[in-house]
């Protein structure tokens, strides 16, 4: 684990949504570093999901700013925040299941394309082009999530964890420098589980920087380099796993109140049991 | 997605067209003939239909309105304005393209559901300012006399057989320009927001402009529809501009198949001659078409093109089990 | 001078309150037709196109108990209600729940055929002509020079009633906590273990039943015609947008706000148009504010 945090890519500042009278999220000001796993974790209802629906810009912020490599990106569109380099998985396999797995990818390449309506009627040189470099970025993604050879396939064909590639895949064709993942192991058997953690691992190893959503705490506790905690909307603690996991307003968040909460684990053991 | 599709192919594309060139030179009565060119025209509407719906996934309810906005722009500026039929046709398209630029750009700022009711009060909207604005439609009256389609290139076009070739080539028009769009970069982004609006936003997709050039394009083949529609009619009238205009070609469509390319031609050549060869259905249309809709979404939604591209793709996933390994 | 400018004043006021209550009348009949339709797609996710299709059945059940079997003003109502929520109750089952899972296109282009299919047998029944039905309380009542008829009194009030009584059917009754609970968020609705089939066709039901009930109510000023639907249908859709799909109070302010909007902007500007005038004033709502007056509590 490294001792000083890198250079961020990511950084948010008082960032703040409310819905009618609920603050979903309030003045969390973070920041994810560059080429490092970036776990954000809490328990339900604590704004995670929310917190990345404002950063890929599906949530307009009601107040605070978001900054991606310096730039100001918090009023941009998604679509524009995606080509300024940040994709997304979803928490369920949500792909486009009757279409082909390279489909699917060349799909997220399309903000990487810039052939509208007019180059496909009268078959420009641009609209050739950009098919071409579609298809090979979109094999280039694949590749990458392993699923090359399934191409042809149905994506909906495939597994749950082959669905999850797929998410994957259509998220790298965009060429993303910071990739958000959104409960990426949910639905997963342990094996899964293991074999994502190990593409995930590669993909950082690759240059690429993540962030992610998760529940599962021997995922979190197994691969982030930092953890970032929200409860009710607003950020209680960020550090190294070890730090966050003796931190005692963390441990109470989870604990306190939460003792029925069906789905989390509970960090302080998990953390224990597996650092 | 585009490989698998119910395509005839370019050739037999090809095929078809020119099997349907060759129809007038049978010298049949020109009673085949009108219904050939009717079919024509009413399958360009199901294409330009099928555009948003098939392609797009978006329910437009006033297509008969665009398709009113083309026929009534030929008409005024061929009857009032004196313009040639091939000069007023292009000028109709684009008129009913701006109009499509102009709903969507109100309309598209809702999201999903709303835009098909939007579209169901537009469709009202554009056939009432048709009744009721006397001065430039002819009103309840409607539009009188329209001319036919003028000489073009020594060609006489305004007679039956010969305008024949017009409906035909604005058909194959229609057809090449939805094939292109289909198969492009751009189509894909319109099939992946088909499949999910909000997971093409996060693919990256730029949604609102890609449904904006959608429509338009939806409603520009709309508008050459109804333009020629006016010059072989030669007479307008509000009605023909209403809801029960887009329900019907909805019909044509889904009977064909939605989204794919040859379920408009398909499913109105069967549909529009068979309300014509059984005139006791004419009297009933509705009572019959109506529930035909119903049971048409509820149990074959693909259609007829999309029930054999059902087979095809299951003997292609066969013929894939066996070869590729999956384990 | 000043007596004569007071006169005017005065009539202009009457006039003025006249068209109040027309447009108080006119708007309780919309809240009742837009309340069905809201409840419905809160519920179900279905814009039902065949709303205004059941409204106008709802027309002709009560011309139909009226003429041919003779019964009174407010049994005829009745029947149509229950006549048209049974069949709202059928539809559900037989069209819109086997659709649920289906894209949502599908569900809509269905309730187009239903409503096409409605007014073309309702045209084959009745034959296209208009049809009226007489006001089971003739004559007027005079406030102070402000005339009114009985039928829109009754209308009035017969609409309060029944909006009094939805509302404390959907905060008072377990089943209609359901109905709004789900409107709300049908996962939440699950989880507290509530029987998410039934409640839709309870809702149809609901829906079909107030539209009758409505057109009923009204029937004796408007006249009955196979249009009526399609022409509702515009302005139940244009409030709900409005109000905010699927939102209760949305839909009661709506209907009311429509027709404030119908009955002065038809009388001082163009009747041509009045009946467009929800659109229009949907169009621009929509171009400045897309997300409707009302927003759904997310």
């Amino acid at each position: 684990m490294p001792e000083a945090a890198p250079e961020p890519v990511l950084e948010v500042r008082d960032l703040g949504i409310h819905f009618g009278g609920l603050h979903a999220v309030r003045d969390v000001t973070a920041s994810v570093p560059a080429g490092q796993i970036t776990a954000i974790i809490g328990p339900n209802g604590a704004g995670k999901s929310t917190f990345f629906n404002l950063i890929s810009g599906f949530y307009q912020p009601t107040s605070g700013s978001i900054r991606f490599l310096g730039e100001d990106i918090t009023r941009l569109k998604t679509h524009q925040v995606v080509a300024r380099g940040i994709a997304r998985t979803f928490q369920t396999t949500t792909i486009y299941k009757e279409l082909s797995v390279l489909d699917n990818a060349m799909i997220g390449h399309r903000v990487r394309t810039r052939a509208g309506l007019l180059d496909a009627l009268l078959r420009t040189g641009r609209e050739r082009q950009d098919e071409q470099g579609s298809r090979a970025g979109a094999m280039r993604a694949l590749e990458r999530v392993g699923l090359a050879s399934q191409a042809g396939r149905p994506a909906g064909a495939l597994t749950q964890e082959g669905q999850k590639r797929v998410g994957i895949a259509m998220a790298l064709a965009s060429d993303p420098r910071l990739l958000l993942l959104d409960e990426p192991a949910a639905g997963m058997n342990p094996e899964e589980t293991v074999s994502l953690m190990g593409l995930i691992r590669e993909l950082v190893a690759g240059g690429l920087t993540v962030a992610l959503v998760e529940h599962k705490m021997s995922l979190v506790m197994g691969l982030a380099d930092r953890i970032l905690v929200l409860h009710h909307g607003q950020k209680i603690a960020q550090g190294t796993p070890a730090e966050v996991s003796r931190d005692p307003t963390v441990i109470e968040a989870y604990l306190g109140g939460h003792a029925h909460g069906g789905q989390m684990g509970q960090p302080g053991q998990a953390g224990g049991s597996h650092a | 997605m585009n490989r698998a599709a119910f395509k005839p192919g370019p050739w037999g594309w090809l095929v078809i067209f020119a099997l349907a060139a060759l129809l007038p030179l049978l010298k049949p009565g020109g009673y085949v003939l009108d219904i050939g060119i009717n079919i024509m025209i009413w399958a360009m509407l199901a294409y330009g239909l099928n555009v948003m719906l098939g392609y797009s996934g978006l329910l437009s309810l006033a297509h008969a309105g665009f398709f009113g906005i083309g026929a009534y722009a030929v008409g005024i500026l061929t009857l009032k304005a004196h313009w040639s039929f091939w000069l007023a046709l292009p000028a109709g398209v684009l008129i009913s393209a701006l109009g499509g630029l102009l709903l969507g750009l109100v309309a598209f700022r809702t999201r999903g559901d709303a835009f098909a009711i939007f579209t169901l009060g537009v469709g009202v909207i554009l056939q009432l300012v048709i009744n009721k604005w006397d001065a430039l439609t002819g009103g309840n009256e409607g539009l009188n006399g329209v001319p036919p389609a003028t000489s073009l290139l020594g060609i006489d076009f305004s007679k039956g057989a010969n305008f024949y070739y017009v409906a035909l080539a604005a058909l194959a028009l229609t057809v090449l320009v939805v094939a292109r769009t289909r198969g492009s970069v751009f189509g894909r982004s319109l099939v992946a927001i088909r499949g999910g609006e909000d997971l093409a936003r996060s693919a990256g997709i730029d949604v609102y402009t890609h449904k904006l050039r959608a429509l338009m394009l939806s409603t520009a083949i709309a508008g050459l529809a109804g333009g020629v529609y006016a010059a072989y009619v030669g007479f307008l009238g509000s009605s023909v501009t209403g809801p029960v205009t887009t329900f019907t070609v909805l019909l044509y469509l889904l009977v064909g198949g939605v989204g794919t390319l040859a379920g408009p031609l398909l499913g109105t050549a069967l549909m529009y001659g068979l309300t014509q060869s059984l005139k006791g259905l004419q009297d009933y249309q509705y009572i019959v078409f109506g529930p035909l809709l119903v049971l048409l979404v509820m149990f074959v939604p693909q259609g007829l093109a999309g029930l054999w591209d059902r087979a095809q793709a299951r003997r292609v996933a066969a013929r894939t089990e066996r070869t590729v390994d999956h384990a | 001078m000043r007596g004569a400018a007071f006169i005017l004043w005065r009539l202009s006021l009457t006039t003025f309150l006249q068209q109040l209550f027309n447009a108080l009348a006119l708007g309780g009949v919309y809240a009742l037709v837009a309340l069905g339709l809201t409840l419905v797609y809160g519920v179900m996710r279905v814009p039902n196109f065949a709303h205004g299709g059941l409204y106008m059945l709802g027309a002709y059940f009560a011309y139909a108990a009226l003429s041919g079997l003779g019964v009174p003003y407010v049994a005829a109502l009745l029947l149509a209600a229950a006549g048209v929520a049974l069949l709202a109750a059928l539809l559900e089952r037989a069209v819109f729940y086997p659709l649920r899972n289906a894209p949502h296109v599908h569900s809509m282009i269905a309730a187009i055929g239903v409503l096409f299919f409605v007014e073309a047998a309702v045209q084959l029944i009745w034959g296209p002509d208009f049809k009226q039905i007489a006001e089971p309380v003739p004559g007027i009542v005079n406030l102070g020079g402000v005339i009114i008829t009985w039928q829109r009194v009754l209308v009035i009030a017969a609409s309060v009633l029944v909006v009094l009584g939805l509302n404390y059917f959907l905060k008072r009754t377990l089943t209609g906590a359901t109905i709004e609970a789900m409107s709300q968020n049908r996962e939440g609705a699950r989880l507290v273990g509530v029987n998410v089939n039934r409640v839709g066709m309870l809702t149809f039901a609901i829906s079909g039943g107030l539209a009758a009930a409505a057109a009923a109510l009204i029937a004796p000023i408007i006249s009955v015609a196979p249009s009526m639907g399609e022409v509702m249908n515009l302005k139940v859709f244009a409030i709900i947008i409005l109000g905010g799909m699927g939102s209760v109070p949305g839909a009661i302010v709506g209907a009311f706000l429509l027709a404030l909007a119908e009955v002065f902007g038809g009388f001082y500007i163009n009747l041509d148009f009045a009946d467009v005038i929800g659109f229009a004033m949907l169009v621009l709502v929509l171009a400045i504010k897309p997300e409707g007056l009302f927003r759904r509590g997310t």
